[in-house]
């Protein structure tokens, strides 16, 4: 592809960007949130038109390029936001990806090929192909939008594009999709890799290609790159000497929150202290983000397990579920959870909506030209972080945080972590579930999770890779 | 891990239990409504008190079959009512004295329905507002043609809906023939995933490369053909039409599929529900009927019927959230 344009109104998201992919090879594609890889991976798939681009396939220039196309010519996209119908069956979600499998049988042969790819990728996946894709769970649902973009029916898979695909599975699981793709590239395909996890594309890719402002600032072969450099060229800060907080937590603070697992077998309890960051680890879906919302319950005095003295905010994981409004402006999107702090008499006050949305612009950076602008017309990492303006902009005394930096670029992270320890100094409380090891290093205090019951607790002196992971499946081992 | 191992057959069994109990709730509401008949009135399930029953229940099941189709693609049909009515004018006048013209208006109808889809589709209007629009179209040309009661039902529509079938009762009959076209067209063929899936994600189905204006065109095209076949059925058990025979089927409709286990969003939605919700809704009146309950407290009644199974529906989807 070369020369690739695409502008949305007066945002420049594509500023002529040339990518060549040969077979045989694994890009690893990095840059900021809103440098433009999204969209440029729409492009390669067709699903967007560009305003301008040459783009060829297998040496032959395509016109007229567009999702028929892509389709034809072996080109498949897992997409960050998951692009599934939760009301059909896994087989029928085959299906709709294959124009060929029709006629008679077709449903059992959906099943089989799908089945088949989730076994050769996921061997564990334990999904039945005829479940409504909706009953199942987001890491599921991401293992099958997966496995479905490696079927193959009539038109051959050349270059699979992967835009996120570790968000929302646990380690183990990426582990059997990256080993997968070295697999899959050694026998001729080729990949894009989309990845914040800097680790992972390291690891993975043979090339790294970064990406800043709608451009290409540099590419090459990724045994040249290390962590350092490729956080220097996306133009982000310099890695934080980032836990260097000294802990500052008087043992005498007074508990906030001290809460007890539903499915606890003994009696430990979860306490946080006014002023602390707790971190919830684990690996994915063990039950952090369900005592999270008992924390959200007991505030409400709703919980009888739950002793909660603060009010609560929620920093969702799920933007687009449990998030945003997306019909609501940036504005409105963060001034929601403070509406009692607006109220003149029995109306809203517009201005004092308008100020804290200002407010919180400038000290979070939302890169937008207008807070007044909707919600959606922002990319995913500057919606997360209207979501962080709307909970630390709230009186909220404890913020929750159900691993809301999914799919976050890495300057935004760091930006984040400063405000967090910033708001935790100033007496605010943070429980923080996270599926990122470097976010632990953060923490004041650990709690790892295993089934829905805490195994294990660390303070940041004692936290370390490989003890979380080793209390992760510690209990796996005994039982 | 043995202990998730063990854990997860049995969470899935408890998943399964629930969706088949939330599946068989319409039929569950239908039997209990069929017992209550029974048990106040033994002598009404025999093959002529149910085809007594039943009677006006084809044309129901029609139009709820025809509502679930535009509801697949999470719109709502509000205007299949007057249509349904405007096509009983057709048939009694137009089809009864020239059956050729009379053919080519109710074909050039559906064709007006997927002209609707498109235009809906293309300009991304709200399908509510725009048959809404259609419900006063359909109603003005249904006087227009006949400004007061009478017409003729063509004599072969009257001898088939007044047919009697050995055994069991043409009524059902019928709706076992609706029930299983719908069902293999929309929940079995290849073509009815993408249909389906079109309501649940469209944008998914878009990037698979479908084309959604053609989904939204033959979805609105089979909403259009089954509010036809609703008209012929009506007219040819009233033999004769008025111009606001069909107001009320629009409602039905609704109520019909969402008892059937439809939703208004989310392409969720169940033929053979819809078949069983629209005679749930027919035979309530009847159970209302032996109970005394004056026709003034019907459709209250009937409401409240409603509300019951969909409170039903959500403690059981419910149960599923906390377990």
């Amino acid at each position: 592809m070369r020369g690739a344009r695409k502008a949305f109104g007066a945002v420049k998201a594509l500023a002529g960007v040339d990518l060549a992919i040969a077979p045989h090879e694994c890009v690893g594609l990095i840059g900021h949130n809103g440098a433009g890889k999204s969209t440029l991976m729409h492009v390669l798939a067709g699903t967007l038109t560009p305003d301008e681009a040459d783009i060829s396939v297998g040496g032959e220039p395509q016109d007229g390029y567009g999702v028929a196309s892509a389709h034809r010519l072996g080109i498949r996209c897992v997409f960050q936001e998951l692009s599934l119908c939760p009301n059909l069956t896994v087989a029928e979600n085959a299906r709709v990806l294959h124009p060929a499998l029709r006629g008679f049988g077709w449903r059992s042969r959906a099943g089989a090929l799908i089945r088949a790819k989730l076994d050769e990728i996921f061997p564990d996946h334990g999904i039945p192909e005829d479940a409504a894709v909706g009953d199942l769970s987001i890491g599921k649902r991401q293992m099958i939008e997966i496995a479905r973009a490696f079927t193959v029916t009539t038109a051959p898979v050349r270059l699979v594009i992967l835009d996120e695909p570790t968000s929302s599975l646990d380690g183990h699981t990426a582990g059997q999709l990256f080993s997968y793709i070295r697999q899959a590239v050694a026998g001729g395909l080729s990949c894009v890799l989309i990845s914040h996890m800097l680790g992972e594309i390291l690891s993975t890719s043979d090339r790294v290609v970064v990406m800043r402002d709608g451009a290409v600032v540099i590419g090459g072969p990724t045994a040249t790159f290390d962590r350092e450099k490729l956080v220097l060229a996306m133009g982000g800060a310099e890695t934080h000497a980032a836990a260097a907080a000294p802990v500052r937590l008087p043992s005498s603070a007074p508990v906030i929150v001290r809460i007890r697992p539903e499915r606890q077998p003994d009696g430990r309890d979860l306490v946080a202290q006014k002023g602390e960051i707790v971190g919830l680890a684990g690996l994915a879906g063990h039950g952090q983000t369900d005592l999270l919302l008992s924390v959200f319950d007991g505030a409400g005095h709703r919980s009888r397990k739950a002793a909660v003295s603060g009010r609560v905010a929620l920093v969702a994981g799920d933007r687009q579920t449990d998030g945003i409004f997306p019909l609501w402006s940036i504005a409105q999107n963060i001034g929601v959870r403070s509406l009692k702090s607006f109220r003149r008499g029995p109306l809203l006050s517009s201005q004092a909506e308008t100020s804290l949305a200002e407010r919180w612009r400038q000290r979070i950076k939302i890169r937008t030209p207008d807070m007044r602008d909707p919600i959606l017309s922002l990319s995913g990492g500057n919606q997360q972080k209207a979501l962080f303006a709307r909970a630390l902009g709230s009186d909220a005394t404890i913020v929750l945080m159900d691993d809301p930096m999914r799919g976050v670029d890495v300057a935004t992270k760091l930006d984040v972590y400063d405000l967090v320890r910033e708001e935790a100094a100033a007496g605010r409380t943070f429980l923080w579930y996270t599926t990122e090891m470097d976010e632990l290093y953060h923490c004041d205090r650990v709690y790892v999770f295993r089934n829905g019951a805490i195994v294990a607790e660390f303070a940041r002196a004692d936290v370390s890779e490989e003890a979380i992971i080793g209390a992760s499946f510690l209990e796996s081992a005994a039982a | 891990m043995t202990q998730s191992i063990a854990a997860l057959p049995e969470r899935r069994q408890l998943r399964q239990a629930r969706r088949i109990l939330r599946a068989a709730l319409p039929a569950l509401s239908l039997a209990i409504i069929v017992l209550g008949i029974a048990w106040l009135n033994p002598r009404a399930i025999s093959y002529f008190g149910l085809t007594l029953m039943l009677n006006l229940a084809v044309p129901v099941t029609l139009a709820t079959i025809g509502q679930m189709f535009v509801m697949a693609t999470n719109d709502l049909d509000l205007s299949i009512g007057t249509f349904v009515g405007f096509v009983g004018c057709v048939t009694a006048t137009v089809l009864h004295d020239d059956p050729v013209l009379g053919t080519a208006i109710l074909a050039g109808c559906i064709g007006v329905y997927v002209l609707l889809g498109a235009v809906i589709y293309l300009r991304n209007l709200p399908s509510i507002v725009m048959t809404l629009g259609m419900f006063f179209v359909w109603q003005g040309l249904a006087i227009l043609l006949l400004p007061k009661p009478g017409g003729h039902a063509p004599d072969w529509l009257k001898a088939l809906m007044n047919s009697k079938t050995p055994y069991v009762p043409f009524p059902i009959v019928a709706a076992v023939v609706i029930a299983a076209v719908a069902y293999v067209g929309l929940m079995q063929t290849s073509y009815g995933a993408i249909l389906r899936g079109a309501g649940g994600n469209a944008q998914a189905v878009k990037r698979a490369g479908w084309s959604l204006l053609k989904v939204k065109m033959l979805l609105y095209g089979l909403t259009g053909f089954c509010g036809v076949l609703a008209g012929l059925a009506l007219i040819g058990l009233t033999t004769s039409a008025d111009a606001n025979l069909g107001n009320g089927y629009t409602l039905l409709s609704i109520a019909g599929a969402i008892l059937g286990g439809g939703e208004f969003v989310g392409g969720r939605v169940s033929p053979i529900g819809s078949v069983i919700g629209a005679f749930t809704l027919t035979l309530a009146g009847s159970l209302l009927n032996f109970m005394h309950i004056s026709p003034d407290w019907q459709v209250a009644a009937q409401g409240g019927i409603l509300i019951a199974v969909l409170a039903a529906r959500v403690l059981i989807n419910r149960g599923g959230a906390t377990s």
